[in-house]
C-alpha cells in the first residue's frame, strides 16, 4: 500500500494508459505547462512530450469537435475541460456529435473519447464554478457517465473510461483533489457501471453521488448505534448499477439518495424512479431526494455551504426516512 | 487543365450528372412518398463536390453538411446504398440509422453529413490533427455553406487549423441562402474567403459552377496540405436551385433561378459543352454517359426498395454496444 492523492491518481491512470496505447492523448487549456492549473497532468509533458499533451486556447467547442474526428479516425482523445460549467461551450461535439454518430453510422464508427471535466461545490468560487451537471449528460443517450468519489475510484475508472470505445464523461471533484488515500501499489481499473457498497448497513439505504459520499459516511457513523446506514456510490450514473441498488432496498426498505446537484430533475430522481419500478413492495417508507438548492450557488462561504447537503443534513434527512 | 486526362474528365463528368440524376430522383421518390424526413437536394453545386472530391484519395477525409448526398456521392460513389439510406433501409450507408442526412462510410473517409450547421467543422478539425498525429499525409477536406460561415465554431477552428499548420480545406459553398435569407442579409461582407486572412490562411475565390476552376483552386490547397504547408481556405460562388428542402416554400426571384440554370451557367451544361468543343467527348459519348447513369440510378432504386428495413434486433444491439 502507498498513499496517493485524487489530483496523483488522474495523473497515473493518464501516463498508464499513455503507456499502452499511441493513439491516447490528453488536450484541453493549460494541461501542457507545468501539468495544468490543478496539476491533474503532471508528469505527462516529461514522459510523452508535447505531441501527447496538447495545451490549447480557449475554444472548448473546437477542441471537443477535434476530439471526435480525432477519435472516428483512429485516435482516443482524453479531453480536459477545466471547469464542468465550460462544458456547456461544448455542447454540440458532445450531444449532437460524439453521443451520435456511433449509432447514426450504422456502428462504422466508435467513439473512445474521455471527457475529464470537474465539478463540485465547497471552493467559494459562486454560481458559474459551481455546478454539477451530471443529470444532463446521464440524460443523452450515448454518453457514458462516472463520477469517482475516491482515490481509487479517480484512477480506475479513468482507466476504464480511456478504453472504453464510446465517449465517457468523468466528472472529477475538485474540492477532493489533494485529499490523500491509501492505495494499493501498480494498476487497477474501475469497470464503468459497477456501484460500491461503502459501508454496509441494515436499516436504511444512502446512495450518495460524488463528494456527498464521504459526508453521507460521516453522517452513518454519527448514527451509528441509532440507525444502521448502508452507504452505496453507484460511481457510474450510466451505465447504473441497479441490481446492487436494488439488492440493498428489499434488505433495508428504505431510500435517501443524496447529491450537491439541485434536487429538481436531478439524478435522484432518476434513482428514485428505478427504486420504485424494481423494488416497490420492498419500501417501508416513501424514498427521499437531499439535493443542492434550486438555485445558483451563492459566493459568501455561508451561503454556500447551505447550498448543498451537510453531515447533519444528511443526518436528518436518513432519521426522517426511517421515521 | 491540362493535367487532366480524358479518362478523369469524363469520370467528373460521369459523377456530376449522377449527382443531378439522383437528386432529381430523391424528389420525384419525396413527393411519391417512397423517400421521408428532410430532404435537402445539391442541384447546382455538382461542380463543388465533384471538382474537389476528384483531387482527393480513397483515404483522404470528408465531412459534410445536411446537404451531404452530392458530397457522399462524390466522395464515396456507391449510388446503391445512398440510395437505401435515403429509404431508411439496413444496406443502407449507415444501415438505415442515418437517413439523407448522415450518411457515413468509414472506408472512403466520408466522416458523415451533419444535421447541425457548422457540426461538421470541428470534426474536420480532428480529422487534419489526426492525420499530422499520425505521420501520414491524408488531408481532409470541410464542406460548409455560407449559412455555417456565420457559426462561431469555424473561427475558432480556423485560428487551430492555422495554428498547428493543419493539412485542412476549408470549402465554403457559398449557394448564395441559408434556408431562406440571402447571402447580404447574413454576412457583413461580400466574399466569405478573405475572413481567413487574418488568421494568416491562404484563401481563394473559385466559380464552384466550373467543375474545372474548382479543381484548379482545389489542387493547390491539397498539394500545399500534403506538404506540410497547413490550411487553405476557399469559397466557391455557387447557387442553390432548388428550395432549401422539401418542406420550406420557396419565394426567391424567378430571374434569379433562370440565369443560374441556363446554359451559360448551369455546371452540367457547361462542363458538357466544354468537354464537346475541346473534343475530349463526343455527342455520342455523352449520350452513352447519360444512358449508363440512367441504368446505374434504376438499379439503385430497385436495390433500395427491394432492401429489408433494419430489424428491431439490430436496434438491440446497436443499443447494447453502446447504449447502456
Ligand atoms: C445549429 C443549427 N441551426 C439551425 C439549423 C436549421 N437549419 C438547417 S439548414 C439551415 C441553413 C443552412 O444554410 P447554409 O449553411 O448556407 O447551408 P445550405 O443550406 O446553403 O447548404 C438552417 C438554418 C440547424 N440545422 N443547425
Ligand atoms: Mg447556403
Amino acid at each position: 500500500m502507498r498513499k496517493l492523492t485524487y489530483a496523483d491518481a488522474i495523473c497515473e491512470a493518464q501516463l498508464e494508459e499513455m503507456a499502452v496505447n499511441e493513439g491516447v492523448f490528453v488536450v484541453g487549456e493549460d494541461v501542457d505547462i507545468a501539468g495544468g492549473v490543478y496539476k491533474l497532468t503532471r508528469g505527462i509533458m516529461e514522459r510523452f512530450g508535447p505531441k501527447r499533451l496538447i495545451g490549447t486556447p480557449v475554444s472548448e467547442e473546437a477542441f471537443c469537435g477535434l476530439a471526435v474526428g480525432a477519435a472516428m479516425t483512429g485516435l482516443r482523445p482524453v479531453v480536459e475541460i477545466m471547469y464542468m460549467d465550460f462544458i456547456l461551450m461544448a455542447m454540440d461535439p458532445l450531444v449532437n456529435q460524439m453521443a451520435k454518430i456511433p449509432f447514426m453510422s450504422g456502428g462504422q464508427f466508435s467513439m473512445p473519447v474521455t471527457i475529464r471535466a470537474q465539478a463540485g461545490v465547497g471552493t467559494v468560487e459562486a454560481a458559474q464554478h459551481s455546478q454539477s451537471f451530471e443529470a444532463w449528460f446521464a440524460h443523452t443517450p450515448g454518453l457514458k457517465v462516472c463520477m469517482p468519489a475516491t482515490v481509487y475510484d479517480a484512477k480506475g475508472l479513468l482507466k476504464s473510461a480511456i478504453r472504453d470505445d464510446g465517449p465517457v464523461l468523468v466528472i472529477e471533484n475538485r474540492v477532493l483533489f489533494y485529499e490523500e488515500e491509501e492505495v494499493p501499489d501498480g494498476e487497477w481499473t474501475v469497470p464503468l457501471g459497477k456501484a460500491e457498497v461503502a459501508r454496509v448497513g441494515t436499516d436504511v439505504t444512502v446512495v450518495s453521488l460524488g463528494y456527498t459520499r464521504r459526508k453521507a459516511l460521516a453522517a452513518a457513523a454519527k448514527l451509528d448505534g441509532e440507525i444502521s446506514v448502508e452507504v452505496i456510490d453507484p460511481r457510474s450514473l450510466v451505465p447504473l448499477d441497479m441490481a446492487t441498488i436494488a439488492a440493498s432496498i428489499r434488505k433495508t426498505g428504505r431510500l435517501l439518495v443524496v447529491h450537491e446537484a439541485p434536487t429538481r430533475n436531478g439524478f435522484g430522481a432518476e434513482i428514485v424512479r428505478h427504486v420504485i419500478d424494481e423494488c416497490f413492495d420492498y419500501l417501508d417508507s416513501p424514498p427521499r431526494v437531499l439535493g443542492g438548492a434550486d438555485l445558483p450557488i451563492p459566493f459568501s462561504p455561508s451561503l454556500e455551504k447551505a447550498c448543498i447537503p451537510q453531515e447533519t443534513t444528511i443526518a436528518n434527512a436518513i432519521r426522517e426516512v426511517c421515521h | 487543365m491540362n493535367d487532366l486526362t480524358r479518362n478523369q474528365k469524363c469520370e467528373m463528368f460521369r459523377r456530376m450528372v449522377t449527382i443531378r440524376r439522383f437528386e432529381e430522383e430523391v424528389k420525384r421518390l419525396y413527393r411519391a412518398g417512397e423517400i421521408t424526413g428532410a430532404i435537402h437536394l445539391y442541384i447546382g453545386q455538382e461542380a463543388v463536390a465533384v471538382g474537389t472530391c476528384a483531387v482527393l484519395r480513397d483515404d483522404d477525409y470528408v465531412t459534410s453538411t445536411h446537404r451531404p448526398h452530392g458530397h457522399c456521392i462524390a466522395k464515396v460513389f456507391d449510388l446503391k446504398r445512398t440510395m437505401a439510406e435515403m429509404m431508411g433501409k439496413a444496406t443502407g450507408l449507415s444501415g438505415g440509422f442515418g437517413g439523407s442526412m448522415h450518411q457515413f462510410c468509414k472506408d472512403k473517409g466520408f466522416l458523415g453529413g451533419n444535421g447541425i450547421v457548422g457540426g461538421g467543422i470541428g470534426i474536420a478539425l480532428g480529422a487534419a490533427f489526426s492525420a499530422q498525429y499520425r505521420g501520414t499525409d491524408q488531408v481532409t477536406v470541410c464542406f460548409f455553406s455560407d449559412g455555417a460561415a456565420n457559426q462561431g465554431v469555424l473561427y475558432e477552428c480556423l485560428n487551430l487549423a492555422a495554428l498547428w499548420k493543419f493539412p485542412v480545406i476549408f470549402m465554403c459553398e457559398n449557394n448564395r441562402y441559408a434556408a431562406t435569407t440571402p447571402v447580404e442579409k447574413s454576412a457583413c461582407t461580400k466574399d466569405i474567403a478573405p475572413r481567413a486572412a487574418p488568421y494568416g490562411i491562404p484563401w481563394a475565390i473559385c466559380d464552384g459552377n466550373d467543375v474545372l476552376d474548382v479543381y484548379r483552386c482545389v489542387s493547390e490547397a491539397v498539394s500545399r496540405a500534403r506538404a506540410g504547408q497547413g490550411a487553405t481556405f476557399i469559397e466557391a460562388k455557387t447557387y442553390r436551385v432548388e428550395p432549401h428542402c422539401g418542406i420550406i416554400a420557396d419565394e426567391r426571384n424567378k430571374d434569379e433561378l433562370t440565369t443560374w440554370m441556363s446554359a451559360a451557367q448551369d455546371p452540367i451544361l457547361r462542363f458538357e459543352a466544354r468537354l464537346l468543343q475541346e473534343k475530349t467527348l463526343s455527342a455520342d459519348d455523352i449520350k452513352a454517359i447519360r444512358e449508363e447513369v440512367e441504368k446505374e440510378l434504376e438499379d439503385a432504386v430497385e436495390f433500395a426498395r427491394q432492401s429489408p428495413s433494419p430489424t428491431l434486433e439490430s436496434f438491440a444491439t446497436r443499443r447494447s454496444q453502446s447504449y447502456a
